[in-house]
């Protein structure tokens, strides 16, 4: 027997059909931006299949073996994990209401985050000096594009980041305040582990041959 | 300095008078009459001092009603331009023969089919879809908005703006002629160095952004503001096919986009992605686009099944028949359609096994897609049917849809598939499954809640004619290009050789005549349902005496959907009110909180028209103020914190007390 068959045979019992008080379901925010992430997810899983796809067509051009800069590129590593850190260490002053604190730590991560985006410029530019642009092979293509859309990615996060951090300075950290920079922690710890992919996969992988 | 030439390349980029096209006489007496109706249709506009109105209540407004309405509206405007492309097609299929070239020109007829699949697909069906889930879902799970309503409307305008960009190609420049997919390499810088595939390229990529939003907002909607009560498995069907297409919206889109952006890079920056050399691979598109598109089919079918299953079960006057196997069918169908996408170029030669794979798995989607229609029989079977408009289109998809997902499980079999491949064959099966299915759908859609969404019925006359002209306008323009398939005629052609094959071209031209006879009762139908609208009118909100939550508010609906949010027992919780003797709340109405309009989704689609006009041009400047201006327009709403306010409780009282008078009158 369902509830529903019980339901009907409480007979003399009305059923409430409305809700007296105001409904308030519980906020889609964070699964809405959860959702909006696996989205994203997906564009970097293009990116990732087609890097699978075309990344050892050098049409007689550089390979990665020949082109990457694992030590700087293991420096550039460390400069989004630490600032994966940093940003959990203002989500932490945000749950003390430290004000002050929360917008240091958010001022620590946008550096590290420029710092990332800076050393990824200069491994551009100086492939691009070589000669190995993203014209030149298949494999320099998708690298370009991949990497370049996670740069893209922390670039807005960095833009992002100054102007939540202007929204915390006027407002506070109230509960509108307080959900952006939970939507702007997923978004950055998100980028994180895209890029572990990007490292393991491209630079790693690549090299290795 | 810049010598003048320069100066106008700077400004300009490749944009010149002779993009304009003065001297096709088609599309010059097109523009004229889409200039004459845009003059008139602003002359009333102003004559009846409707601007106000029409930006406060509508153009920005974030109420999903009103989103879903104009969703509606757009979608019809774009089946008549769709719809215009297809029967100059046909127009020059049934002429083109023995030496007659027929009235368009090769470069002209390409352009025509590929507008025809692009608006078809992306800018009639998807906001016809996206429109009528839009409406309809918050009021079936008894919520009073979607999750996000600014976003909404964002969705919106971004999907109207990919429209008007895909628009502006006709009067400026050319259109893609590479068909609905452009695939490279012929859709690449070296076959299509003009201005028509970065126009598809750019229209798809503004809507495609409205579209994987409005996913977004859906999916969030129905998982988080469901009424109290109402568990998973007490979902409206209705509301079950729209969480799986927007699953699958939010699974597919971005692939699309991510794709379309690779094809951008190739054609703008010279990357090898999809060229012949220098290690690009042009399957790789195949296979990515693939990915989104099969998906996409059932991103527009399941929602048709959505509303077959209301219909049938309002009117036979009967719970669904297995409503379990229902939604079961409907996340198979989900899942499954993720991995047999390769069906769609088995000639691409990827091995016997692969292939067989594929197969396979395409014709197993037939499995739930058999249940269901089983389901809708035994519903029907020894039930009290009322053969309304909506019902004659569910039984008139019945019977066509199962014809066409016959034809597919022919095609999917890959030997098959290697003599029908990209043959006529293959439009008729997928138009007989889209019109026969999605189109029908949503025509029973419309014709079912329109009185929810206006407070009147359509005429019963003219709709029942529209479906008669529909329906053998159908058989009448598909069934000969069966024929012609299995004889071994390609598509996309323009002109014929072998003079027998014309009597079937006239057949279809025949069918596409009477398809416009079909579309043109739908027209009368909505002028004569305007005029006799007090005739039709629904004072009760349930004029069908249907079985989901929609039903039990007004028609149409106030502002906050439900004066108190209702409570379900039962999967069919409206039906479950009625009979257990429900009683509406009269008094002690609270204040309900509403989210604020806002301009900002209009002003940001509106900006999104001119970047992707600028990129499309060359005309860099422009994009790049149009870009920037967006970024600063996107970050300055978020710094505005009062976005929301209360319908104050007299208001309320006045409304619902009205609604009170109105039903006691009734009785």
């Amino acid at each position: 027997m369902t509830e529903l068959h019980t339901d009907y045979m409480q007979e003399g019992k009305a059923p409430t059909f409305y809700l007296e008080e105001e409904h308030h379901p519980e906020g889609s925010t964070m699964l809405g931006f959860w959702l909006y992430l696996m989205s994203d997810c997906l564009i970097f899983a293009v990116l990732f299949a087609t890097h699978a796809v075309l990344g050892r067509n050098y049409a007689a051009g550089p390979s990665p073996a020949d082109l990457f800069d694992l030590p700087l590129v293991a420096v550039n590593t460390s400069m989004l994990l630490f600032s994966s850190i940093t940003y959990g260490f203002a989500m932490l002053q945000v749950e003390r209401y430290e004000k002050k604190a929360t917008l240091f730590w958010m001022a620590v991560t946008a550096l590290f985050g420029i710092a990332f985006v800076s050393l990824e410029l200069y491994e551009f530019a100086h492939m691009i000096h070589e000669g190995a642009g993203p014209q030149r092979s298949a494999f320099l293509s998708s690298f370009f594009t991949l990497v370049g859309t996670h740069g893209l990615h922390v670039t807005s996060g960095i833009i992002w980041m100054f102007v939540l951090m202007a929204q915390v300075a006027k407002h506070g950290l109230i509960p509108e305040n307080k959900r952006r920079l939970m939507c702007l922690s997923m978004f950055w710890h998100f980028l994180d582990v895209v890029w572990i992919g990007v490292f393991s996969f491209v630079y790693l992988m690549g090299v290795l041959g | 300095m810049f010598s003048d030439t320069d100066l106008l390349k700077f400004v300009f980029g490749r944009l010149t008078l002779e993009a304009i096209p003065y001297h096709e006489p088609i599309l010059v007496a097109t523009f004229v009459a889409v200039a004459v109706g845009g003059i008139g249709l602003v002359g009333l506009i102003t004559y009846y001092r409707f601007w106000g109105t029409l930006w406060r209540d509508w153009l920005t407004s974030v109420d999903h009603k009103k989103i879903g309405i104009m969703y509606v509206i757009l979608a019809l405007v774009m089946l008549l331009r769709g719809f215009a492309d297809a029967i100059m097609m046909r127009l020059q299929q049934a002429m083109a023969f023995g030496g007659s070239e027929g009235y368009l020109p090769p470069h002209h007829y390409d352009q025509v089919f590929t507008a025809h699949g692009v608006i078809m697909i992306f800018f009639m069906a998807m906001p016809f879809v996206t429109g009528l889930m839009n409406f309809v879902v918050p009021l079936q799970i008894g919520a009073r908005d979607v999750s996000f309503p600014f976003l909404n409307n964002f969705s919106f305008w971004m999907t109207t703006a990919g429209a008007i960009i895909i628009m502006l190609s006709l009067f400026v420049g050319e259109f893609a002629r590479t068909g609905w997919l452009a695939y490279p390499p012929l859709s690449g810088a070296d076959y299509s160095p003009g201005v028509g595939v970065d126009y598809y390229i750019w229209g798809l990529q503004v809507a495609g952004i409205g579209t994987t939003l409005s996913g977004i907002n859906l999916i969030a909607t129905i998982v988080k503001m469901r009424a109290p009560g109402m568990t998973m498995m007490k979902m409206p069907v209705f509301t079950w096919t729209s969480l799986c297409t927007n699953v699958l919206i939010v699974a597919t889109f971005p692939v699309l986009t991510a794709t379309l952006a690779l094809l951008t890079l190739d054609r703008y920056a010279g990357t090898n992605f999809f060229t012949n050399d220098l290690g690009g691979n042009p399957m790789m598109y195949v296979n990515l686009i693939w990915i989104w598109g099969h998906p996409e089919v059932y991103i527009l079918i399941l929602p048709a099944f959505g509303i077959f299953s209301e219909v049938v079960a309002t009117f036979c006057g009967k719970r669904l028949f297995g409503y379990a196997s229902m939604v079961y069918a409907t996340v198979v169908i989900t899942i499954l359609s993720y991995i047999v996408w390769l069906h769609h170029f088995f000639t691409m030669g990827s091995g016997a096994s692969v292939n067989a794979f594929f197969g396979i798995t395409t014709m197993i989607i037939s499995i739930p897609t058999g249940a269901k229609m089983f389901n809708w029989l035994f519903t029907m079977y020894r039930g009290r049917i009322r053969y309304e408009v909506p019902m004659l289109w569910t039984v008139g998809f019945m019977v066509t849809f199962v014809i066409g997902g016959m034809t597919g499980v022919l095609l999917a079999v890959p030997p098959a598939d290697f003599v029908l491949h990209n043959s006529l064959f293959l439009i008729a099966h997928f138009h007989n499954v889209i019109i026969g299915g999605v189109v029908f759908g949503l025509m029973a859609g419309v014709v079912y809640w329109f009185p929810k969404a206006f407070g009147f019925r359509l005429d019963p006359f003219w709709g029942k004619i529209s479906f008669w002209f529909w329906l053998t306008g159908f058989y009448f323009a598909f069934m000969p290009l069966y024929v012609l398939g299995l004889m071994g005629v390609t598509r996309r052609v323009s002109q014929f050789e072998d003079p027998s094959l014309q009597i079937w071209f006239v057949i279809a031209a025949f069918g596409a005549f009477l398809i416009a006879l079909g579309i043109l009762s739908m027209l009368i139908q909505l002028v004569v349902s305007f005029i006799k609208r007090e005739e039709l009118r629904d004072t009760t909100g349930d004029p069908w005496d249907a079985r989901t939550l929609e039903w039990s508010t007004s028609s149409p609906p106030p502002d906050y959907n439900f004066a108190f949010t209702p409570v379900v027992h039962d999967q069919d919780s409206w039906w479950d009110m009625k009979k257990r003797g429900h009683s509406r709340p009269v008094g002690g109405f609270k204040p309900i909180h509403m989210p604020r309009n806002t301009g900002t989704g209009v002003i940001l689609g509106a900006i999104s028209v001119v970047f992707a006009f600028g990129m499309v041009w060359y005309m860099w400047w422009l994009a790049g103020l149009a870009f920037l201006a967006m970024v600063v327009i996107a970050i300055g709403h978020t710094f505005n914190y009062d976005r929301d306010f209360y319908i104050p409780a007299n208001v309320i009282t006045q409304t619902e007390g009205k609604r009170t008078e109105l039903l006691a009158s009734e009785v």
